[in-house]
């Protein structure tokens, strides 16, 4: 995995407080993370802050697995 | 009551009711970021409540400046560390009746009194979800509940108000941050020194407890609600009013 991918799921696991090993490309944060809808919000903040990229509103709404948010950050950072 | 060392940033803190509800935050120990429209105005209030450096700080800011909300804010997470309880009491007012009401009368009291209040939340939303808890409380006015003549722009700010602490309170609930308003009725200000002697008399003849309130007495519900012992409050409109709005 890129090194890109390592410093997502770091994000991921820090604001969802879950570990690197749940953090499948598959795993969507609400179903399978236990974010709530707030912590998608502040998820994509923090990434944009961490990466320093801005992600619209339409486009954060497809973010839905740790899979999206890599693939995003990657195109886009 | 608890608000002992809790970082409390209180807008429109340099006159009125909000140098009341700094003065009475600074007495229960808590630590006090003040705002007021000048630095002029923001300092001679730090120095009038003659605490600390460390305890008082007083900031310039229009409130309606969303830009300048975000750096004043960050400037008071630094110098503070963190922020516990946000009151949002910068108010204005453009009295006249609709007829003669000019746009620009309605702009500038919506954003001072409604949008001021976002921004400042705003600025206080992601740092309180980080600490997992919060107060922020909204001073709106008995005129949002019941309207009055004169005061169409002011009392939709008020009621508006409202409405948006009820759904802050709603989306930051799981976050243990609660959000709650006050609705003073008739309290002796500056704000109220600027309405006539007749309108007055009118005023206080209709309130029960047959007298003006006085800021030290929105101060003290405002202490309550800063306080640990308000933890299972949220959503609510609190009347200080002598009576005079009885739900
Ligand atoms: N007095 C009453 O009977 C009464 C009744 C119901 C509700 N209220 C509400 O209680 C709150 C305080 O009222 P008050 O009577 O204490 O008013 P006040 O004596 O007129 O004081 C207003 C305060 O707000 C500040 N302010 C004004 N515009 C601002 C802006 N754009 N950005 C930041 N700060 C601003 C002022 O700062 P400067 O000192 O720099 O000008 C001052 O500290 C208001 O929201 C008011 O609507 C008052």
């Amino acid at each position: 995995m890129s090194s890109t991918a390592d410093k997502v799921i770091e994000v991921i696991c820090e604001k969802l407080s879950v570990t690197a090993d749940q953090c499948l490309p598959e795993a969507k944060f609400i179903d399978d993370l236990g974010a709530d809808s707030l912590d998608t919000v502040e998820l994509v903040m923090e990434l944009e802050e961490q990466f320093n990229v801005t992600i619209p509103d339409e486009v954060s709404e497809n973010i839905l697995t740790v899979g999206d948010a890599i693939k995003f950050v990657e195109e886009n950072a | 009551m608890s608000v002992k060392d809790k970082v409390c940033v209180v807008t429109g803190g340099s006159r009125g009711i909000g140098l009341e509800i700094c003065r009475r935050l600074v007495a229960d120990g808590a630590k006090v970021a003040l705002i007021g429209t000048r630095e002029e105005t923001a300092q001679n209030a730090v120095k009038e409540l003659g605490a600390t450096a460390d305890q008082v700080k007083g900031y310039a800011l229009n409130v309606a400046d969303g830009t300048a909300v975000g750096e004043v804010f960050t400037q008071i997470l630094s110098d503070f560390g963190q922020v516990d309880v946000l009151v949002n009491n910068a108010g204005i007012t453009r009295d006249t009746l609709m007829m003669r009401m000019k746009e620009e009368d309605w702009d500038l009291v919506m954003a001072v009194n409604l949008k001021g209040a976002f921004n400042c939340t705003k600025a206080v939303m992601r740092p309180m979800m980080k600490l997992r808890k919060g107060r922020i409380i909204n001073i709106s006015s008995v005129v949002g509940l019941t309207g009055n003549a004169g005061q169409a722009n002011y009392a939709a700010s008020k009621a508006g108000l409202i409405g948006f602490t009820k759904s802050s309170a709603k989306e930051l609930s799981s976050r243990n941050i609660t959000v709650n308003a006050v609705a003073p009725g008739y309290i002796a200000t500056e704000m109220t020194d600027a309405v006539s002697d007749a309108a007055r008399e009118a005023f206080l003849s209709n309130i029960p407890l047959g007298r003006a309130g006085e800021a030290k007495e929105v101060a003290a519900m405002i202490a309550f609600l800063a306080s640990d012992e308000s933890a299972y409050i949220t959503g609510q409109t609190f009347n200080v009013d002598g009576g005079l709005v009885m739900q």
